[in-house]
């Protein structure tokens, strides 16, 4: 597979951060910007021109909770979680999603690779909780029937661009 | 732009701007802070824009400095603060406020208010039946003191010519020309500016400590890595007056001696980075930032580093970690910060809000700062108010204001006229108060003695219908999911108190879970390795001093609030059922059976409490409890 992978992307963030291991948080957002998420190939990768182990590579772009390892859908919906959410009763909004999507806390993005469920701590939206993010757009006062409405608004627009 | 290469380049430019912004009578202020934002305020500045250019009106969307008084200002600002309203435009010079303005509106705003001088009655805030048409005049606006948020909403966010006419960088320029580094730092010390972080420690201490210190290189380090959830006055500073922290940050770098800055940003605030990226920008192409600032011979330059989604990179020494390349462990202390901070350098580390106090400080002096507050509290604190209240929003008051007056005269009380049980203050790392503490002044040390802290400044209300035990459990979800796992009492410590409040909440607690759960806190806090690990317990603590009934209720399987799913019963009254059947077509699981015409029944032992059958039944016979 990583003979495949064409790393020119990734050389160029690389160079533009300077090879600087101090950069790799920077290094690791942009590709996590281009590719949607970090692909495992990269890590060999950037250890080398780093000067760098992989292993640390690798403990850097696991413990910030932002990167992903794995592929996410294309509508990547964040459901608010934060204090003033939650007393607003931002959980069955999020149920609702996961049972509409087949989706658990475990299960986030959907096999397919339309949708992805996540949670985010706090949105810093607070007046208009509980809030929901898809593609970072905010859509706010939520329900859970305004949920089910907009999966399948978004289902609708996936089939159009499908046709 | 032009190049300001000495203090009276910098003078005049700012007396030209004065002159361009005191032309400029007529001014439209849309709010773009996150919140307005998310409900279409941009929308609407872009709407408010192509109407103008439609109607032939001459507008200005950037301040120029040959405007003339024609010119409407169109401006995109900082957080007006009250989000529960938005989108907000705030209209000059009669400083009316519309509240949730559509794009339907914009005509009608252009037409009546621009061209006409008219206020558009249906836009303003209305409360028991009154109109208020003056922003100033709103109850949740008349009981604040803005002196941090001072331009939040009042000037264009993104114009560095536009904070230079409202007096901007005067606070630099007295720091470099008038004053010495050690008259700087005397100052601050004077004024008792403490962390608006949290811990409150007192900032001219730090700032001194750096400044004596000898090295070849100091770091100005601004945190604002808010992470707390239900907090947002350092992400509305940054998005509404960013050239306020790089000011700040400014003085303090002549202060102590330091010629590089880093500001950490959550990653969750796109909208403050980006900001902060133009205003830095604006700095250096004009000569605020750079090589021998104004003449002075003062180098400084700013950086920004974006956050990856870790909670714990709010504490100093971890966000260190993590401008550095590292994973975001904090480090055990000492040595300490200033001392021995960023890339082992002694660096100063305050958070964006004390940053936002300082030119302010340096401008007006430290007996006027500390004019507000009391002796030991002085200044204002900006507070982010949040959760089952009427007004949410961004709000600034003197420290020692009272719970009530937050809550009450500002925040208009608990939605929906709920009566008010606890506020959460201080986030995950706080405590909460409760309708005893309801006059308490709010600030650093009358929170410290009722075991709560002023935290970053998160308040989020909740009412007689939210569940503590729920809370608490909330928060120790939240901290154990963001425990970085270097020290064992965090890592497995608060596993466990989340296991019990989990068994809990779930009606499977035992009564000795109650104590086992205040031992685990007290261990937990003397011995974690930083901030994070030491106040984690706190929600669990307070929620127990306050709330402790609500515990044993629960172990004895009631959940008084009926919040706890698994704790509640839903039962059909045989008295109001009129057999009709609709409850048992809804159910998911058939947990329900009976006659056509006669009482219908609930098995409990399949029911899944969906509460499906709640909404379904036309004559509310079914009922949780």
């Amino acid at each position: 597979m990583s003979k495949q992978f064409d790393f020119t992307v990734v050389d160029k963030i690389i160079e533009q951060n300077g090879h600087n291991p101090r950069a790799i948080i920077s290094i690791l957002q942009e590709i996590q910007e281009h590719y949607h998420y970090i692909p495992r190939e990269v890590f060999p990768r950037i250890a080398e021109k780093l000067g760098v182990s992989e292993a640390k590579a690798y403990s850097v772009a696991t413990f910030y909770e932002n990167f992903s390892l794995e592929p996410k859908g294309k509508y990547v919906i964040k459901v608010c979680d934060g204090t003033a959410c939650h007393v607003r009763n931002s959980i069955p909004i999020l149920e609702r999603l996961r049972s509409e999507l087949g989706l658990s806390a475990s299960k986030k993005t959907t096999d397919d690779l339309n949708f992805t469920v996540e949670t985010v701590s706090c949105l810093g939206a607070c007046g208009l909780a509980p809030v929901i993010t898809v593609n970072d757009v905010v859509h706010p006062a939520m329900t859970p029937d305004k949920a089910s409405e907009l999966i399948k608004t978004l289902r609708e627009e996936l089939e159009l661009a499908n046709t | 732009m032009q190049i300001l290469k000495t203090r009276a380049e910098l003078d005049s430019y700012r007396e030209a701007a004065m002159s361009a912004l005191e032309a400029q009578k007529r001014k439209l202020l849309v709010c773009a802070g996150t919140g307005c934002v998310a409900g279409g305020s941009l929308k609407i500045y872009e709407r408010l824009s192509e109407l103008m250019k439609e109607k032939g009106l001459p507008y200005s969307v950037e301040l120029q400095l040959e405007a003339h008084d024609e010119t409407v200002g169109l401006k995109r600002c900082g957080c007006h603060g009250f989000c529960e309203m938005g989108p907000l435009v705030r209209v000059e010079p009669q400083g009316w406020l519309y509240t949730k303005v559509k794009i339907e509106d914009c005509e009608e705003i252009i037409d009546k208010t621009i061209i006409g001088g008219e206020f558009v009655e249906r836009l303003a805030y209305r409360k028991n039946g009154q109109i208020y048409p003056r922003q100033e005049d709103v109850p949740f606006y008349k009981k604040q003191t803005r002196v941090v948020l001072e331009h939040c909403g009042h000037i264009d966010a993104e114009s560095i010519t536009e904070y230079i006419a409202v007096g901007g960088y005067s606070a630099l320029e007295k720091a470099l020309f008038d004053m010495t580094g050690d008259e700087i730092v005397a100052e601050i010390k004077a004024s008792g500016l403490r962390g608006r972080g949290g811990a409150g420690f007192p900032a001219g201490i730090k700032w001194e400590t750096v400044r004596k210190l000898q090295a070849d290189q100091k770091y100005i380090l601004c945190n604002g890595d808010e992470g707390d959830p239900g907090a947002f006055m350092d992400r509305s500073i940054m998005e509404g007056d960013p050239h306020r922290v790089i000011e700040g940050m400014l003085i303090a770098g002549v202060a102590t001696g330091a010629t590089e800055g880093y500001i950490y940003v959550r990653a969750e605030y796109p909208m403050a980075v980006n900001r902060l990226k133009n205003a830095i920008n604006q700095a250096k192409e004009i000569g605020l930032l750079g090589k021998n600032i104004l003449g002075s011979g003062f180098d400084f330059e700013i950086h920004i580093n974006r956050g990856a989604g870790a909670f714990v990179c709010g504490e100093e020494t971890a966000l260190i970690s993590s401008i550095e390349g590292e994973r975001g462990f904090p480090r055990v202390r000492p040595p300490l910060t200033v001392e021995r901070g960023l890339f082992g350098k002694p660096t100063v580390p305050n958070n964006v809000e004390t940053y936002a106090n300082v030119a302010q400080i340096i401008n007006r002096g430290a007996a006027w700062f500390s004019s507000y507050g009391s002796p030991n509290n002085t200044g204002t604190k900006a507070f982010a108010l949040t959760g089952n209240i009427e007004n949410t929003g961004l709000i600034e008051v003197p420290m020692g204001t009272t719970l009530r007056e937050i809550i009450y005269d500002i925040g208009g009380g608990c939605r929906g006229g709920a009566e008010f049980k606890a506020v959460q203050i201080g986030g995950p790392s706080g405590g909460c108060l409760t309708k005893e503490h309801l006059d308490l002044p709010l600030d650093f040390d009358s929170l410290k003695n009722v075991g709560a802290i002023i935290g970053s400044g998160g308040l989020v209300v909740m009412d007689e219908h939210t569940c503590m035990v729920e809370v608490a459990r909330f928060f120790m979800n939240f901290t154990q999911n963001e425990s970085c796992g270097k020290c064992v009492p965090c890592r497995e410590g608060t596993k466990r108190m989340l296991e019990i409040l989990e068994r809990i909440v779930a009606g499977k607690g035992e009564e000795s879970d109650i104590d086992t759960l205040s031992e685990l806190a007290d261990m937990i806090i003397s011995t974690a390795l930083c901030g994070l690990g030491k106040t984690a317990p706190n929600p669990v603590r307070s929620t127990l001093q306050y709330f402790r009934d609500e515990y044993v209720a629960h172990v004895n399987g009631v959940c008084p609030t009926g919040r706890c799913k698994s704790l509640i019963k839903i039962t059909i009254n045989p008295e109001l059922c009129r057999g009709c059947s609709k409850c048992s077509r809804v159910c998911p699981v058939g947990a329900i059976s009976g006659k056509i015409k006669e009482p219908f029944v609930i098995d409990q032992s399949k029911c899944i409490k969906c509460e499906a059958c709640v909404n379904s039944c036309p004559f509310h016979a079914i009922k949780e409890g």
